[in-house]
């Protein structure tokens, strides 16, 4: 009896432990706003709506995948994953690399065998994905400066803008050889 | 697992170019072949389902390379719409290394778009029809082309399956094959990826050891049965190619060419070039041994005659 009362004790305990590490998941939503620029290069930041996009999925999962604690809505990732403990971090790029083929990362990579999760997606990537694939099912934007507005510097990488090549040479140069 | 180097890849094929020249078998000739590519070397794994068709890679790729300015802006989607003589989609030129195309597959909700570039054969058909030996496949895996040897013959140009290098005709001085080199002089050598690899959004490429990334092609397709073909292009066409590609749609309605074997192309001709050196060592010490046995008796009628 003895040993079955402890069992019980300690269940409590754990539960009241891991209570406040799950509940937060539930009871907030995260910041009102990202700003994301850290790979702001081309294009200026992103202002991300946090608060309207916890609106608008279905669950935190959509974008957190396991980290906040609840179950994935993948089912691919879902055959491992369950609903548990929220992760140390939860922001993507605690976790998406922004160096996803610099040489260091592709020997991390190597030195671990038995890593599953070696396609994980780069941070440039990650959120491309999935901003895009979602917007593109649920019919949000999906035009580059539809998120981030395109700087002096990306319309000289782009050709575009004050940078555009000259109409009159276009025509006719379609082809090539 | 045997491994080869490039020395004994060339002993072996110098031991059963012999082989054929003494014996006459073909035999030989097949057991010496498959080299199979550079152990470590890196490549490239491209994701079609991936693509949105934004051009950036065709953006990073003119910027790296130093190309000269485009015929229209890298954020013009209307290139799309060109056509080549006979409704071709547009090609790889010599001011772009890579172009990306659009196919309206009927059934598909989006259009799929295909990055085309050199794919970087384990046993590229260019270096093997090249018989200035200008091109060279390096250790990291890119197939490079030496400009200084060249002499323009373009038969490279006739032996890529994929139709990749293209030719400055631009320039009436100094014309010169023009193709991705997988950024090898300024990125690959360091380790770095290539440009386009870099630059892409939305992650559609993958750059790693070529070995690591058929793991990761195959985890892909049996991780996601529904969203893959059952096939990585390039795993196993032409013996091999650094680049390598998943699609959701069938190759061949995406303008892959899905008949182009298992075999590199050297494969097909290393019967007839092993027999390129009897031909001009022996042949003519034969043929000239012939006319001179059959002039002969000529030579002496002659002779009787005169006398």
């Amino acid at each position: 009896m003895g040993g079955r009362k402890k069992t019980l004790l300690g269940m409590a305990a754990l539960m009241l432990l891991t209570a406040p590490l799950v509940a937060p998941a539930w009871a907030e939503d995260g910041p009102g706003t990202v700003e994301i620029g850290s790979l702001a290069n081309h294009y200026s930041a992103v202002t991300f709506d946090h608060a309207m996009h916890t609106g608008v999925a279905s669950s935190c999962a959509e974008c957190h995948h396991h980290t906040t604690g609840l179950a994935p809505t993948d089912p691919t990732c879902a055959r491992c994953h369950e609903a548990g403990a929220k992760a140390g971090s939860v922001a993507c790029k605690d976790c998406h690399s922004d160096k996803r083929f610099s040489a260091e990362d592709l020997a991390k990579i190597g030195e671990k065998p038995q890593l599953y999760h070696k396609g994980k997606p780069g941070l440039k990537g990650a959120y491309h994905r999935k901003c895009l694939g979602c917007h593109t099912t649920m019919g949000g934007p999906t035009g580059c400066q539809d998120c981030h507005t395109r700087n002096d510097k990306g319309d000289a990488f782009f050709n575009a803008g004050k940078y555009a090549p000259a109409p009159s040479t276009s025509a006719g140069h379609g082809g090539g050889h | 697992m045997k491994m080869f180097n490039r020395r004994s890849f060339l002993k072996g094929g110098l031991a059963g170019g012999a082989a054929i020249a003494a014996v006459g078998t073909s035999k030989q000739a097949e057991a010496a072949g498959s080299f199979g590519g550079y152990p470590d070397s890196m490549g490239v794994l491209v994701d079609l389902t991936k693509c949105v068709g934004c051009r950036t890679c065709e953006a990073a790729c003119n910027k790296e390379q130093g190309l000269p300015a485009p015929d229209k802006s890298f954020d013009d989607p209307s290139v799309f719409e060109e056509k080549r003589e006979g409704g071709l989609p547009r090609r790889t030129t010599e001011k772009a290394y890579t172009v990306v195309q659009k196919y309206d597959v009927p059934g598909r909700e989006h259009p799929l778009f295909r990055k085309v570039q050199c794919n970087h054969c384990n046993e590229p058909a260019c270096l093997t029809s090249c018989f200035v030996n200008a091109y060279k496949k390096t250790p990291e895996g890119a197939v490079m082309y030496d400009p200084t040897v060249c002499v323009g013959c373009r038969t490279c140009m006739v032996a890529c399956p994929f139709y990749i290098p293209a030719y400055s005709y631009s320039s009436a001085i100094n014309p010169v094959v023009k193709k991705c080199i997988m950024c090898y002089d300024t990125r690959l050598k360091f380790g770095k990826p290539p440009a386009c690899v870099e630059a892409c959004p939305q992650e559609v490429m993958t750059f790693g050891k070529r070995k690591d990334l058929l793991k990761l092609a195959h985890q892909r397709i049996s991780e996601k049965p529904d969203a893959y073909v059952d096939h990585v292009y390039g795993e196993t066409e032409v013996g091999g190619t650094a680049w390598m590609y998943l699609s959701d749609v069938p190759f061949d309605k995406i303008g892959y060419d899905t008949h182009l074997g298992d075999q590199p192309i050297i494969s097909y001709v290393k019967e007839f070039l092993a027999v390129v050196p009897m031909v001009l060592t022996i042949w003519p010490a034969l043929f000239t041994g012939f006319h001179l046995l059959s002039n002969r008796k000529d030579a002496l009628k002659n002779e009787e005659n005169k006398s």
